[in-house]
């Protein structure tokens, strides 16, 4: 089986990020750049089932700006087998991904594709919905087990009331939620060997994909900051202040 | 305007999540249909015809809803579609994972968890853990929205009069299917429909010691949450987790027990009315949005709070 990974590039988890102060975006100069968290999961669990002998090969596909090639490379050293970036400096959104995504499936073929289930910076959660159904695929969504059996894929999955499972017919697209599995750190002589990885790299008009953006971002500012109130001495206190001056208990 | 609402239920009960997701629609316009997906439903239906508000529900029923497969009621909302201007559902686990089915086969973008509607076509949405809001305006004939509960009132439950309509159910995809689930049972109220809200953190240390923030719950008609760092150490099951990706919550009042308050955290609770930390580590980032801070150890904070409230009572 061959399985295909998304990798996205992101503001890194850890960066408190800042509106720009004419309105028209985030402060992303000078900031650090991280592989979304979730696709590194994505990226953890296709590599487990390739050295499970569940899958044969694993292909890492990024989409967005040159420097991506960093992220693919990320996944290249966790264990993928080649690349491809679909280079474009254009704004991409969640649409536009998912009809890059079904060009390069369509090429690639692969029999399943794991996605993160939401980027942490635009937080839309939706690509890998979009490309199953581009595709005509079934999903797995928020996944926190995947068990790949004959001709199809069980998915555990999280939802609002505790999990859910559902059995799914190959091929189909799996995004991943935080219980999936823990990302293995990068090894140096990994990196290396990544380096040498083949990665190609291709344009969404190679692809005959239009990815002009269907929202109009009209402005980008920080919501109202939270003041810190008072600190309290005793649970006697905090108790009295809550039912006698906040009056919520 | 012409909006559909994709009701949120179990087969038996209208989840609230539908009635914030409606009054998000009576801001668009006021011809709204609700979509009931499901099998043995006709109880959902009749419940979403006396919210105040929805003029009409459309009742689906077929063996093949019963679990909201994504692949079945997404075909069947695009084969809807054809009439309306907008389409929208809870961002709940739910509709996070049906609707950008639908706005993918429409060929139409999806506006996830809007919070604010600007006009038909602008909408207030938050990006980067809710650091900061976008406006968006949509350039596309239907608008799909999924809708953040704790933005808008509930819609009133009683007192509408809609008509229901038997829609004919789509077919089977016959790509997935249904074949388990494990539900946390709890008498206490639903995370995202409480209140008040009790959460712990990394410093519970284990699973057992969330008792004592179930005792003061059950005091206090709470609900428990917890930040990921107690789910990912397997303290509490998933569908507690309170941030970013887990459960959005703005209830009266949110006791952070234990909890540092990573950015991730604070996105999926900071819209509570008051806010409560109670953390040994006073330079923790979660007094910096607490109205009131209580730095002590919660091993010994939580069960004098328990006694305390035992005191109120007993004052009336």
């Amino acid at each position: 089986m061959k399985i295909l990974v998304a990798v996205k590039r992101v503001v890194d988890y850890n960066v408190k990020v800042r509106a720009k102060a004419d309105g028209t975006g985030v402060e992303t100069a000078n900031v650090k750049m991280s592989m979304n968290p979730f696709d590194e999961i994505a990226v953890e669990e296709a590599v487990r089932l390739q050295e499970a002998g569940k899958a044969k090969e694993i292909v890492a596909v990024s989409l967005g700006v040159a420097a991506c090639q960093d992220t693919i490379r990320t996944a290249l050293a966790m264990g993928a087998d080649r690349g491809i970036l679909v280079e474009t400096d254009a704004d991409l959104q969640p649409l536009a991904v998912a009809k890059l995504l079904k060009a390069v499936v369509d090429k690639e073929k692969p029999e399943l594709v794991i996605l993160g289930k939401q980027a942490i910076d635009d937080d839309s959660n939706q690509t890998g919905q979009m490309l199953a159904a581009l595709l005509g695929w079934p999903q797995g969504t928020f996944a926190s087990k995947v068990e790949v059996g004959a001709g199809t894929v069980d998915v555990t999955r999280e939802i609002d009331g505790g999990l859910e499972t559902v059995a799914l017919k190959l091929p189909a697209v799996v995004t991943t939620d935080l219980r999936l599995n823990e990302p293995r750190f990068v090894k140096l002589p990994n990196i290396m060997k990544a380096k040498k990885k083949p990665l190609d790299v291709l344009k969404p008009a190679d692809l005959g994909v239009d990815v002009t953006p269907r929202l109009v971002t009209l402005k980008v500012q920080e919501p109202p900051k939270r003041q810190a109130g008072i600190k309290v001495d005793t649970v006697t206190a905090l108790v009295d202040k809550l039912r006698n001056e906040a009056h919520v208990i | 305007m012409s909006i559909l609402v994709i009701a949120e239920h179990d087969n038996a009960v209208l989840k609230a999540a539908t009635l914030n997701t409606i009054t998000a629609a009576t801001q668009l316009g006021s011809d709204i249909a609700i979509l009931v997906a499901g099998h043995g439903c006709g109880a959902v239906a009749e419940a979403a015809a006396k919210v105040v508000g929805v003029k009409k529900v459309l009742l689906a029923d077929a063996p093949y809803y019963a679990h909201q497969l994504a692949e079945n009621v997404a075909a069947l909302v695009v084969g809807l579609a054809g009439g309306y201007t907008h389409i929208l559902a809870p961002a709940t686990a739910a509709g996070k994972n049906m609707l950008p089915r639908v706005a993918a086969l429409l060929d139409v973008a999806q506006i996830s968890d809007v919070i604010k509607v600007e006009s038909v076509n602008t909408f207030v949405r938050p990006i980067y853990a809710g650091n900061v809001l976008a406006t968006v305006q949509s350039k596309d004939p239907i608008k799909v929205i999924t809708v953040r509960g704790t933005a808008f009132p509930a819609a009133t439950a009683s007192g509408g009069f809609a008509v229901v309509e038997t829609v004919a159910p789509a077919a089977d995809a016959g790509v997935s299917s249904f074949v388990g689930q494990q539900l946390t049972k709890s008498d206490r109220p639903e995370l995202t429909a409480a209140r008040i809200i009790i959460s712990g953190g990394r410093g519970m240390g284990n699973g057992e010691n969330f008792k004592l923030l179930e005792d003061v719950a059950d005091k206090l008609g709470a609900a428990v949450g917890a930040s990921r760092a107690a789910v990912d150490a397997g303290f509490v099951p998933n569908d507690y987790q309170v941030g970013q990706t887990g459960k959005v919550v703005a209830p009266d009042l949110y006791i952070a027990v234990g909890i540092s308050g990573a950015i991730q955290h604070l996105a999926g609770m900071k819209d509570s009315k008051v806010i409560v930390a109670i953390n040994k580590d006073e330079e923790a980032p979660i007094f910096q949005v607490a109205d009131y801070g209580l730095v002590a150890d919660l091993f010994a904070a939580v069960p004098e709070m328990s006694k305390e409230l035992d005191q109120l009572k007993a004052a009336g």
